[in-house]
């Protein structure tokens, strides 16, 4: 074998593993593909005959999986799915930066900070102790009902911020995570060369703590593209209150289905780019070990 | 640089650490601690770094009280460098960032002041084309050279050192000596806690002798290694002996 077709076969088989590592199946040679093949199909037929001999299954079918209603509830789901995707862009990067700073505030030391640490850890507290549905509701109802001059009364705005709130409490413990998982030796390094304390967290212990906690944040990422939808309490017209809306008029449940087939089109690929990076990142990781 | 500890105590559960050590490194001096583990060498240096706060005593830079309460830290620890057993290196920088760190962020230096002057640290030790690698593309040696450097990078006129040959492969640990007899050579003034006998008696001005927490023996290396006073000294450097060290 030559020197080039034997890269290429090495190619090709690191794209397999790949791949496989992909679905998160480890290498198991053409025995191990051909049992999951059979397993697959066993459990597919299961599924499909409990379901198919329910006495109830043609009316759910006419119920939640009309194809007239799904073509006719789509345009007004997907036109509310674009609000979500918004609402998700912006509540996402607003999340990553005020979480960030809350823990950078928790991570300092020294009875100086004690007045700043002492209110980013009420801060968290309060917010991650109540339900983020109340929390909407409190804010989205309760804000605009102030009618304080110069504030927005803009139900989707103070939905946001609430969103944007309870999940900054708790990614700003995630961040926690990874500054607490980032040795000591490095803060006392840092500060050896004459860093002050924000100056070594800044340089030095928060870029090694992002890159540990990446994992986790896409996770939080994926939780927040499906709970942005909660801002329907508020009647906002997002992807489930469009839903809803066309179910009150018709009685039919399909647009349900067209809503979730919407959020599984952005949270699955989220999900395996989350578990592909991980493995990777873990892979590096034994490499620069080994 | 001159460096007075004045009866430096520090007490960790109960456990005197530092038991009321005096000791002076005049300008220029190389001095070893030596001592068995947990005898306070590690302590006592993190004390004179502000890593550790004492609980009696003081510690004085050229006279200048720096365990004096509202003591700016930062500003004592520009004065002076310290190089730790583990590198500690920053992993997620390169060479040349983990060098001008210091100077850029807590000299107010230039990026590319701090980046010649480290080229040129990099040149003297024999770095310089490690300059764009990443701490963990580096030998044991490597690494704490480049740690060294990082602390000569703020221009200090005291380096401290802790046991920074403990971690690294006996092959290794003569590139790092080598570096710390150039210092000297240099004049720079140094105070290392080290368990390399060999040189500790060929290198260091004086030689201390830690037990327990105190300072139990102090001289020049050619008395206290060949004629050691006090039993628990001669009883140390038997030991050490008898484990090749010496």
């Amino acid at each position: 074998m030559t020197g080039s077709q034997d890269n290429k076969t090495r190619q090709s088989r690191v794209a397999q593993q790949r791949a496989r590592l992909f679905f998160g199946m480890r290498e198991e040679g053409a025995r191990g593909a051909l049992i999951a093949f059979v397993a697959t199909a066993v459990f597919v037929i299961v599924i499909v005959a409990l379901i198919g001999t329910s006495s109830t299954w043609p009316a759910i079918q006419q119920q939640f999986l009309n194809p007239e209603d799904f073509a006719s509830s789509w345009p007004k789901v997907v036109s509310g799915f674009w609000l979500n995707i918004r609402m998700f862009l912006i509540a996402e990067v607003l999340i990553l930066v005020i979480s960030l700073v809350l823990a950078m505030v928790r991570a300092l030391r020294g009875p100086a900070f004690f007045p700043l640490r002492a209110t980013v850890i009420g801060f968290i507290d309060v917010v991650r102790g109540v339900p983020i549905i109340l929390l909407i509701l409190l804010l989205g109802f309760g804000v605009p009902a102030l009618q304080i001059r110069g504030l927005t009364n803009s139900a989707l705005f103070w939905g946001l911020t609430a969103i944007i709130l309870s999940y900054s409490a708790y990614t700003a413990e995630v961040y926690r995570s990874g500054i607490d998982s980032v040795h000591e030796s490095q803060r006392m390094a840092a500060r050896s060369v004459g860093l002050t304390q924000i100056q070594a967290l800044r340089h030095v212990i928060v870029p090694q703590a992002i890159r540990n906690v990446i994992p986790a944040l896409l996770n939080g990422a994926i939780s927040l593209q499906k709970d942005v939808a909660l801002v329907f309490v508020l009647g906002i017209r997002e992807a489930l209150r469009e839903a809803q809306i066309y179910t009150s008029l018709t009685f039919n449940y399909t647009s349900y289905i067209a809503a979730t087939v919407l959020f599984l089109a952005v949270s699955i690929p989220l999900a395996r780019f989350t578990d592909w990076y991980t493995d990777r990142d873990r892979r590096r990781r034994q490499g620069a070990t080994a | 640089m001159k460096l007075v500890v004045e009866k430096a105590r520090k007490i960790y559960d109960g456990k005197l650490v530092l038991d009321d050590i005096d000791l002076v490194v005049a300008p220029h001096e190389v001095v070893c601690l030596i001592g068995a583990s947990g005898s306070g060498k590690s302590t006592l240096l993190k004390a004179v770094n502000l890593h550790v706060e004492l609980d009696g005593g003081h510690i004085f830079l050229d006279g200048d009280d720096i365990t004096r309460p509202g003591v700016n830290a930062n500003q004592v620890r520009t004065r002076m460098g310290i190089v730790f057993q583990a590198f500690n290196l920053f992993p997620h920088m390169r060479v040349l960032d983990n060098v001008t760190l210091g100077p850029r962020r807590a000299g107010g230096v230039d990026r590319e002041v701090a980046e010649t002057n480290a080229i040129r640290l990099l040149e003297r030790f024999g770095l310089a084309d490690k300059a764009t690698e990443y701490p963990d593309r580096l030998s044991g040696g490597q690494q704490q050279r480049v740690a060294i450097i990082r602390a000569l990078a703020m221009e200090p006129t005291l380096l401290l050192l802790d046991e920074i040959t403990s971690a690294l492969d006996p092959v290794l640990v003569g590139e790092v000596l080598n570096v710390l007899r150039e210092l000297k050579t240099g004049g720079m003034t140094m105070l290392l806690a080290t368990h390399e006998m060999g040189f500790a008696r060929d290198t260091a001005d004086r030689v201390v002798f830690l037990h327990e927490g105190k300072r139990w023996e102090d001289g020049p290396p050619s008395q206290l290694f060949t004629s050691p006073q006090r039993p628990e000294t001669q009883d140390f450097l038997r030991r050490v002996t008898e484990a090749g060290r010496l």
